[in-house]
């Protein structure tokens, strides 16, 4: 008796679910009642511009939706954004934090303003980058193009899903360096010195042994960025507004448009139930790559 | 196979001088170790001559050649750490084979040498594991294969016991020993714990402060320290150290006045001391005799039992004397006990700390298999 005590799962099993019911029911009502409203809405005749068309819609918000050439495009950006911005950041991060665990004068003052981009809220740091580094007048790109003899980019309207991808990619640099370079640290010196003993050069101990043991914390990164990169919008919003035509339209920034410009909030819906679905597959093959590595 | 030799070696870490001018010959297939209080530089000076770090002057050479500017792994040197630095994602058999793999061994003799090692250190079992799935003692194992591996001219030791259990580490060092027998190797050994330099050393260095205090077989040091600091370090429980006046001295030994004012007289040369003179008198608690017709007396303060032995700690009125007594007496804390103490074993120390010369060398000092007289001694003048 005293054992099933211990475990708190017999006798103790009504008091603590008792104790769970606030917190459960809380999570679960801020889950479950916009995932059914949303699904709902998705089956129904809803467009504020047409407030007398209503009623159970069947499938024919899906059937626009798939339809629509707009759908393909927005998954194709929204996969090439998020592709694009883990391998820079990783990759980047990476490399950053081999660097900022050298010795060297003024290394903490260094660290700390690699780090600062990501205390910079996206709206600020998408309009930075459009005013004040991008802009093919006044910008300090196309200044440095100047100097260079060469003629300006118009990065927004010439390069737009690559501008939202550096930016983006500027912002998000950090978080990974962060992390990594925490792991780093834990890296035993001891290690290094062994591998160095054994004749590893510089190289050989960065790919057996530094790239080997921040393995978990990449894929932590890659996890982390990867929920957040999914859902992309004030950067586009700032900056491009999803143009030129539908260039730099993400998922976030499509169902934006649909429920908010077009007013149609049963299409917006289906919209937001395409992305739930995109991002649980994205999330199933994360979870699983993630665990693999946090099990060993 | 090969000799190391450090001529005038220096280190610095801005401006602490942390090893102050060592001179060492290090014998071709010697077993030596490196002992001192913890700070004492001993690690710094491995890790000097393993090449991870650099000496600001002074000369390495291994079989005569200077390797000073030499990398780490072209020295030829394999090291056993302290935490022994297993690569963690790697399995044993890779480990092993990390460094045959850097140099380009195809896999089949990768794999043969590994295994060779393997038998060994009776790793072929767990040659599939990970470190993470090994205890202590199997880990120590794998890092003393992955150096075998590597067929290195020089061994060298950080502490590799010291994070292991005390049965385990006496397992650990006969295996060692064993080891340094089968492989025929030169070996460099650091440690804190005078256990394992007594037991293993062919050669003991005393270091303290970034300088040699005495290099030596491990007997030699045991009854000829030559300094009252190395008398302290080696032997346990530590050598008791006692005031005394000299009452007379010649080169045929001096008599000095014990604290209870019974003199004595201990078989050193005292050439040149005067009478009246305060030295420090060291005779270890195994060389004194519970004796009620003893010089010396004092209160008992507190008793240790081992079994087989007792350790009796008196309070003398300038000291705490440590005793080893059988594990039979049937003193209590409190008795007052008299005892005296072998004087061919005891020392003298001058004010300087350094011993005077005994009459009669050990017969047990020459103990071990290299000839010391190779060895030069840092820090002597």
């Amino acid at each position: 008796m005293s054992k099933t005590r211990a475990s708190g799962r017999t006798v103790g099993g009504l008091r603590s679910l008792s104790l769970q019911a606030p917190a459960v029911s809380l999570l679960l009502l801020w889950m479950l009642v916009p995932l059914g409203m949303t699904l709902w809405f998705s089956f129904q005749r809803y467009n504020l511009l047409m407030p007398e068309m209503t009623g159970f819609a069947g499938l024919e918000n899906y059937e626009f939706l798939f339809t629509d050439p707009a759908l393909w495009r927005a998954i194709g950006n929204t996969l090439l954004l998020v592709g694009w911005v883990l391998v820079i950041t990783v990759v980047g991060g990476t490399l950053l934090a081999v660097l900022f665990q050298q010795e060297f004068p003024g290394r903490g003052i260094a660290r700390v303003l690699a780090i600062s981009p990501f205390f910079v809220m996206p709206t600020v740091s998408a309009l930075v980058w459009k005013n004040m580094m991008m802009h093919p007048d006044n910008g300090v790109l196309a200044w440095l193009a100047r100097v260079f003899g060469a003629s300006p980019v118009d990065w927004f309207s010439s390069l737009p899903l690559t501008s939202i991808v550096i930016i983006v990619a500027w912002q998000w640099l950090p978080f990974a360096l962060l992390i990594l370079l925490t792991a780093m640290q834990s890296l035993d010196d001891d290690q290094v010195e062994a591998a160095r003993m054994d004749g590893a050069g510089p190289l050989a101990v960065f790919f057996y042994i530094t790239l080997p043991h921040l393995k978990r914390a990449i894929s932590v990164v890659i996890m982390i960025e990867m929920i957040f990169l999914l859902t992309i919008f004030a950067e586009i919003y700032v900056t491009t507004s999803g143009g030129p035509g539908l260039a730099t339209t993400n998922l976030a920034y499509l169902i934006y448009m649909q429920s908010l410009l077009d007013f149609d909030v049963g299409l917006g819906s289906a919209g937001g139930v395409v992305a739930i679905i995109l991002a649980n597959i994205v999330a199933i093959f994360l979870v699983r790559l993630v665990a693999r590595h946090l099990e060993n | 196979m090969a000799t190391l030799q450090l001529r005038n070696i220096v280190k610095r870490f801005d401006d602490t001088q942390v090893i102050k001018g060592v001179d060492l010959d290090v014998n071709d297939r010697e077993f030596v170790v490196f002992v001192g209080p913890s700070g004492c530089g001993k690690s710094t000076l491995l890790r000097m001559i393993a090449g991870l770090e650099s000496a600001t002057s002074g000369d390495i050479l291994i079989d005569g050649q200077r390797i000073n500017e030499v990398g780490p792994a072209e020295r030829g040197l394999a090291m056993v750490f302290q935490s022994y630095a297993l690569y963690p994602h790697m399995t044993v058999e890779d480990n092993m084979g990390f460094s045959l793999k850097l140099a380009g061994v195809s896999k089949e003799e990768r794999r043969r040498k590994v295994r060779e090692t393997a038998e060994i250190l009776q790793l072929e079992p767990l040659l599939d594991r990970k470190p993470k799935a090994l205890s202590g003692g199997q880990r120590q194992r794998v890092a003393i294969g992955r150096a075998i591996v590597r067929n290195p001219s020089i061994f060298l030791f950080d502490e590799p016991l010291s994070n292991l259990d005390a049965a385990l580490r006496v397992q650990m060092r006969i295996e060692l020993a064993r080891l340094h027998e089968a492989l025929d190797a030169t070996m460099i050994y650091v440690t804190h714990d005078q256990i394992e330099a007594m037991t293993m050393a062919d050669k003991i260095v005393v270091l303290q402060g970034g300088v040699v205090e005495q290099v030596g077989s491990p007997m030699a040091l045991y009854h000829h320290p030559r300094n009252r600091f190395v008398a302290g370090f080696i032997g346990s429980p530590k050598m008791n150290f006692v005031k005394v006046t000299v009452a007379h001295a010649g080169p045929a030994g001096v008599e000095v006045r014990l604290p209870g004012g019974v003199n004595c007289e201990v078989p050193v040369d005292g050439d040149g001391v005067a009478a009246g003179t305060v030295l420090e008198l060291g005779f270890r608690p195994e060389h004194i005799q519970l004796d009620v017709g003893g010089p010396l007396e004092g209160c008992i303060e507190v008793i240790e039992r081992l079994g087989g032995l007792t350790s009796l700690y008196v309070r003398m009125p300038e000291a705490l004397i440590t005793v080893s007594a059988d594990g039979n007496v049937e003193h209590r804390v409190g008795d007052t006990l008299r005892f005296g103490f072998a004087p061919d074993c005891a020392h003298l120390f001058g004010s300087d700390g350094l011993a005077l010369p005994s009459l009669h060398r050990h017969p047990l000092a020459a103990l071990n298999r290299q000839d010391n007289r190779a060895i030069s001694m840092a820090g002597s003048q």
